[in-house]
């Protein structure tokens, strides 16, 4: 189906470029610290998995690195996140133009209850990406086509983005998410509310989805992270416990609790 | 190892589901769903019956005025009673008794006086306005259909009963022979009571309409959302989407909660020494009475517009923040949208309840008794329930009626608001 393990070399070249530096990440809700000094390097143009038992902050952990953890009132972070080596918690950074650059998809596929069309053109509209019809139709085609799923609503993009099947809505919402030109795509399990044709078609295009952007993938299926990720992370209990090349974490992991995760002892 | 003290059928593990102890259990069960499902139904049953008892009640009382008696008359005028010079200011009175002359030509002028009784009070006015229009019809006759007066309308519509003592009625034998003459004359007739709704309100029942009542009213309702619909709105929107939650902020949810159960004669204390006590603003002007419907219907909106807001999934807010929308931009571009078919649901029910309230519009003198429709808001009207109130206070037998009617129409409005509630809910519903 693909063939993520083997990468030329310039792609590799590429990839070793940081994009998203953390270093010692605390996250509290409240009292409840859900993330322990998370320090992890991720790369331009690689797809980073992170994976974990339900409920060991590698969701809390993505949510950082857009700052929508603002938005739930009892939480607190600290320690440092840079992109492109500027902090993204800095007093000047405006949160709202930072999720321009760094955009998300989420599980459930959330297209709004608009026409096709309004989903993909809100973000370019409301950052001011586009001066006229003609390059909102532009901008918008091209983020279908990325999302690859152009072919299937050219004829039909004034129809309500709600009255796709699941996996093209949750297309729609990754169209959704690159119409601005983010630099980084987060994703959290973008695939779980999917059936395993729609989750393939996900899957499939992710892995091109490497060729523009920085993806950041949680998922709760080893399988796929094993399949789309360069890079891997394994979260347990609010730390990071290990962090390396995707081909490494599933054959040769360091610490035993990886270990445990990947041959299915704990999760 | 057996415990003792277990009864004989608990002693084994397997319990015997057929045993008589499980039957009855079952059957127990079983009878108290009954006994459960019997209430519920007698409940709406009840429900259903007083409704339709307190229905039937009205529309047969009601259903009197809405025609209302009327005589047609050839009326002389002769240039006696008339000046041509100034035909204003000419003795109709005399005009109308004289009319009765052609139907009843033996009679003397005392009598044609008492015989002009049987017309409304309006008559007189009614030939008036047509000379002074044309002073030519002075020395002809001029064809009026007006009201008969309130005791022979009760008797046309057979609320008199004619066979009881003389003295316990309002009309004498010879009062009801003289109409039963111009009944079979054929001068008399019942069309449809227009009047009701196009008149304003008089002391005669037979003149009364509930215009004045029904412009106040709108006037009222107008001012009522035109204040609380945008205040309501941005309440709820800041105490929902932008307000920290605190301790702070859990005191003013109580207690706009408890200001919806306040009840309604608080706000119009509250009205009368605010509005008209400091603020000097004029007694019964419908622009008070709908300042105070809007304090009452405020808390109502507020809470009507938070659960709106509460019930779009937040996976639509999360939609929008994550292409980087400001919360201004969330608020406004999605959430309020969406929220908006709950919102005014619960606005149109709000108002249908500012729309029914009587006491606080009491207080502010929303009862006077006023016989000219309001042009603006600000000049002393009524409102369809005070209005109602004043008509059952009044002792004549035409209001009985009419007080009736007016309920309908009140009730006829009201049950307009809900249908557009609900054809908007069903109209503008989302689902996701």
């Amino acid at each position: 189906m693909m063939n993520v393990m083997t990468r030329t070399e310039a792609e590799v070249g590429a990839g070793e470029q940081i994009k998203v530096e953390a270093r010692d990440v605390n996250v509290f809700y409240g009292d409840k610290q859900a993330i322990r000094d998370v320090s992890v390097d991720i790369l331009d143009r690689t797809v980073t998995a992170f994976i974990g038992p339900s409920g060991c902050g590698k969701s809390t952990f993505l949510r950082c690195i857009n700052r929508m953890n603002d938005t739930i009132d009892s939480s607190r972070v600290s320690g440092l996140i840079t992109l492109d080596g500027q902090d993204i918690y800095a007093r000047d950074l405006d949160p709202v133009q930072l999720r321009a650059r760094v955009g998300m998809v989420f599980q459930k596929p959330n297209p709004f209850p608009k026409s096709i069309y309004d989903n993909v053109a809100y973000g370019p509209r409301i950052h001011g990406l586009v001066r006229d019809k003609a390059e909102t139709d532009a901008v918008v085609e091209r983020a279908l086509r990325d999302a690859a799923l152009w072919d299937e609503v050219r004829d039909r993009l004034q129809e309500p983005g709600t009255s796709l099947s699941g996996g093209q809505q949750q297309r729609l919402c990754i169209a959704r998410a690159v119409a601005t030109q983010p630099e980084v795509l987060l994703m959290d399990e973008p695939c779980s509310a999917l059936d395993p044709i729609a989750t393939a078609q996900v899957e499939e295009l992710i892995d091109a989805l490497r060729q523009e952007f920085s993806v950041v993938i949680v998922t709760h299926s080893m399988q796929q992270a094993a399949r789309v990720s360069q890079k891997t992370a394994f979260f347990h209990l609010g730390n990071l416990v290990e962090f390396g090349d995707t081909d490494d974490i599933f054959t040769r992991p360091k610490d035993p609790r990886t270990e445990s995760y990947i041959s299915g002892r704990i999760g | 190892m057996t415990q003792t003290d277990l009864p004989a059928d608990l002693q084994s593990r397997g319990h015997d589901w057929a045993s008589p102890r499980a039957r009855a259990n079952v059957a127990r069960r079983r009878r108290s769903e009954t006994v459960l499902r019997v209430v519920g139904l007698g409940a709406i049953l009840l429900a259903f019956l007083m409704l339709g008892i307190l229905l039937w009640t009205l529309i047969s009382q009601g259903s009197l005025a809405f025609r209302q008696t009327h005589i047609t008359l050839n009326v002389p005028v002769a240039a006696e009673h008339v000046d041509p010079a100034d035909p204003a200011k000419g003795n109709y009175r005399r005009v109308i008794a004289a009319a009765m002359s052609e139907t009843f030509p033996e009679a003397d002028t005392t009598e044609q006086r008492a015989l002009s009784k049987i017309l409304s009070n309006q008559a007189q006015f009614v030939v008036r306005d047509k000379v002074v229009a044309d002073p030519g019809l002075i020395g002809n006759e001029v064809r009026i259909r007006v009201p008969v007066s309130d005791p022979y309308d009760q008797l046309a519509k057979g609320q008199v009963d004619t066979t009881s003592a003389a003295e316990t009625r309002r009309l004498s034998d010879v009062e009801i022979a003289n109409f039963r003459a111009l009944e079979e004359q054929g001068l008399i007739s019942k069309p449809l009571n227009w009047a009701l709704v196009t008149a304003n309100d008089s002391r005669f029942p037979e003149l009364a309409g509930l215009k004045g009542a029904i412009v106040g009213s709108a006037y009222a309702l107008l001012i009522c959302f035109l204040i609380s619909f945008p205040l309501g709105i941005g309440a709820a929107i800041y105490l929902e989407e932008f307000a920290p939650r605190n301790r702070l902020s859990d005191v003013i949810e109580v207690n706009i909660n408890n200001l919806a159960a306040v009840p309604s004669i608080v706000f119009g204390l509250l009205a009368l020494a605010v509005f008209l006590g400091w603020f000097g603003m004029p007694r019964g002007a419908p622009f008070v009475g709908g300042l105070t419907l809007a304090l009452m219907t405020l808390p109502t909106i507020i809470i009507a517009a938070r659960n709106a807001l509460k019930a779009v999934p937040p996976s639509i807010r999360e939609a929008a923040l994550g292409v980087g929308a400001s919360k201004q931009q969330v608020v406004f571009g999605h959430v309020l949208p969406l929220a908006m078919p709950g919102i005014l649901t619960g606005t149109i029910i709000g108002l249908a309840q500012a729309l029914g309230e009587t006491a606080p519009l009491l207080l502010i003198g929303m009862n006077a008794f006023v016989t000219s429709t309001p042009a603006t808001p600000f000049d002393a009207s009524t409102a369809l329930p005070t209005q109602i109130f004043i008509w059952a206070d009044s002792p004549e037998r035409g209001f009985t009626s009419r007080t009736s009617a007016a309920i309908l129409v009140l009730l006829g409005f009201l049950v307009m608001m809900n249908a557009l509630a609900i054809f908007l809910r069903n109209r503008f519903e989302r689902r996701w």
